[in-house]
């Protein structure tokens, strides 16, 4: 059996990478994926630490924690299509303006 | 699971999810992340998790990841240009990055097997993870949470038809 | 160990088996059919020697031989590797979903007992459910890979059209998991041999009419076929978000589009018309309800159990295909306004009233 904090090991890893893609990507849609990158990260934690206790629990969580992300993607990709349509760009950049 | 099957699939898993955030085309880091999620459901089910994998290709890969296809394709996103002038702010966060993971992998990883838990050397009841087991207690110790998460998709699905609606006149 | 592995080999073998060539036969099928429809002849041209061979030269030889010696053309500006993958990601899906199907009970060989479906999961039904919605991957990658606005348009109507029929699908999927109060398939099709008031057989029709309705709009919505077909829109868009594959690839497109009449087909039969059971059949033979019985050995009733269900799924194919050319093409808003406003009210009203005549049932 591998041992549980391989398990971990690899969640941190997507989380670190996800968090590294947020920073460094500025197109808006590829900073969004890399926060589901992220969620998915703690998602398997969740899941690694209800098989280590056998305790129904942490799937339970991580149900939650996919309804309230595809609640997430709903309403901010339609930020972006209004961002989009208002802009005509997609580059985290070029929108920092607040004004209009 | 062994370690012959589990290094393969975190091999994948990590590489595919380095393919997200390294892409150039917007299109093809949205097919490396379906495909890391679906490794991930695949993991899953060698977690004993078979419900939370199943909702995983259900919602997350074949939902929440063709929205965004969706989104990429209505506005016809063509590939990023790559900008030159961040290069000291890309170095620093992915230093950053690194920093983290290996401050928090370190303790785990030189800590051996020692995470306290009662499940993981034997093998799980048949009943655990399944669509009933999940259910028994999704609606009795979390139906308040249930309830609430109810309110709030009905919330989301009306703040998208808002946002995302043309403006008339 | 190992013969576990080897058992379900020949268990996949076989409903690959069953439903590869089915999947070539429905071509054939389909335009004999809709010619037969049409008044007019259909495709007679292949024959060896004059030997037509009711349509297997055609099948197995002109047809397959045809599509593997196109010249695969991929557009200029369309991105190779998604065109490529477009046909394989559409195929995959499909072709899982066969997994959790039954399509016998329990054929027992030298003393062991081998259940007739290839893996029972926990989760059953909703395998069914996930693969069908990764089937949205192959026509959104289809519509963009061709680097042509029209396949675009196309493979965003199609990919919305199945996104919005998979919900009352799963509606009616409920409903039936309700009622049996199990996930797995085969518990279903186990639970539908019993008889109501002694003689009828107690199949899923019979208690759930309306979700039978539902699930046979969106089955027929999920697979993009006629009158649900405005992606392919043969007289529109061409050939909509597959116009621009050639070959190989235009094969693979086209199989699955039978393969899913074949899934749904096999959806329905299991679900509603029984599966594999042979109306008075049980595992030591045929109990009719007046009284006589007939013994039978174990490999007969494993035979008429399968046979069953191929008759059944072929039925449903052939009703799909008679239905493609009986019902105009539903226009793009009609067809969303059914999903979301029609068949998703309905699909709810059924679940609640199905849960409250359970609970109504159970008091009792």
């Amino acid at each position: 059996m591998v041992p549980a904090t391989y398990y971990i090991a690899l969640s941190v890893t997507l989380f670190s990478i996800g968090a590294i893609g947020f920073l460094i990507r500025r197109n808006l849609i590829v900073m969004f994926m890399s926060i589901e990158l992220m969620l998915n990260a703690a998602n398997l934690a969740f899941v690694v630490f209800a098989r280590q206790q056998l305790a129904v629990d942490g799937q339970v969580i991580v149900f939650f924690v996919m309804t309230v992300a595809a609640a997430e993607v709903a309403v901010g990709l339609a930020i972006i299509i209004a961002l989009f349509r208002h802009r005509q760009t997609l580059n985290a950049d070029e929108v920092r303006m607040l004004r209009w | 699971m062994t370690l012959l099957t589990f290094i393969p699939l975190a091999a994948l898993i990590v590489g595919f999810a380095l393919g997200v955030i390294l892409n150039r085309h917007p299109i093809r880091s949205a097919l490396c992340l379906a495909v890391t999620l679906f490794l991930l459901a695949v993991m899953f089910v060698f977690l004993d998790a078979h419900l939370v994998a199943a909702l995983q290709i259900i919602v997350y890969a074949g939902a929440i990841l063709v929205l965004f296809l969706f989104v990429i394709m209505l506005l016809n996103l063509e590939a990023d240009i790559p900008q030159k002038r961040r290069r000291s702010m890309s170095i620093a966060a992915v230093a950053g990055g690194v920093v983290f993971a290996g401050a928090v992998l370190r303790p785990i990883l030189w800590a051996g097997d020692t995470l306290p838990g009662p499940g993981w050397s034997e093998s799980a009841p048949a009943s655990f993870g399944t669509a009933e087991s999940i259910g028994a207690r999704l609606f009795t110790h979390f139906v308040l949470p249930f309830e609430v998460t109810s309110v709030l998709l009905l919330v989301a699905v009306l703040g998208a038809v808002v946002l995302a609606k043309k403006k008339l006149g | 160990m190992l013969i576990e592995i080897a058992i379900i080999l020949l268990k996949v073998l076989a409903v690959l088996g069953l439903v590869m060539p089915l999947a070539g036969a429905l071509g054939w099928i389909e335009r004999k059919g809709s010619a037969l429809i049409q008044d007019r002849i259909g495709a007679n041209r292949a024959s060896i020697y004059g030997f037509a061979g009711a349509g297997l030269v055609n099948t197995l030889i002109a047809d397959p031989l045809k599509f593997a010696t196109k010249e695969d053309v991929i557009p200029r500006g369309a991105d190779r590797l998604l065109h490529t993958l477009a046909p394989c990601v559409n195929l995959f899906p499909v072709l899982v979903a066969f997994a959790v199907l039954p399509f016998g009970n329990v054929l027992i060989v030298g003393g062991r007992e081998i259940n007739l479906q290839i893996e029972p999961l926990g989760i059953g039904v909703m395998y069914v459910l996930a693969m069908m919605s990764l089937g949205v991957y192959g026509v959104v990658l289809g519509g963009w890979a061709s680097n042509n606005r029209w396949s675009l348009l196309g493979g965003i109507r199609g990919s919305a059209q199945m996104i919005s029929y998979e919900l009352p699908m799963g509606l009616a999927v409920v409903a039936m998991i309700l009622t049996y109060g199990t996930l797995d398939l085969q518990q279903m099709a186990r639970a539908q041999g019993e008889l109501i008031w002694g003689w009828l057989p107690a199949w899923g029709i019979l208690y759930q009419p309306i979700a039978f309705v539902i699930f046979l709009c969106a089955g027929i919505a999920e697979s993009k076929r006629l009158p649900f077909d405005l992606p392919e829109s043969e007289s529109e868009l061409i050939s909509g978000y597959f116009t621009e594959y050639s070959g190989i690839k235009h094969l693979m497109f086209f199989m699955t589009d039978f393969v899913e009449v074949i899934i749904i087909s096999g959806l329905i039969a299991t679900l509603f018309f029984g599966g594999w059971q042979v109306p008075y059949l049980y595992a030591s033979g045929f109990e009719f309800p007046w009284g006589s019985s007939i013994a039978l050995p174990n490999i007969a009733v494993v035979l008429l159990q399968v046979l069953s269900f191929t008759i059944k799924i072929i039925f449903f194919c052939w009703f799909q295909i008679m239905l493609r050319w009986t019902l105009p093409r539903f226009r793009y808003d009609q067809l969303m306004q059914l999903g979301w406003l029609g068949l998703l009210p309905i699909g709810f009203v059924n679940i609640v009233a199905t849960a409250l005549a359970i609970l109504a049932l159970q008091t009792t």
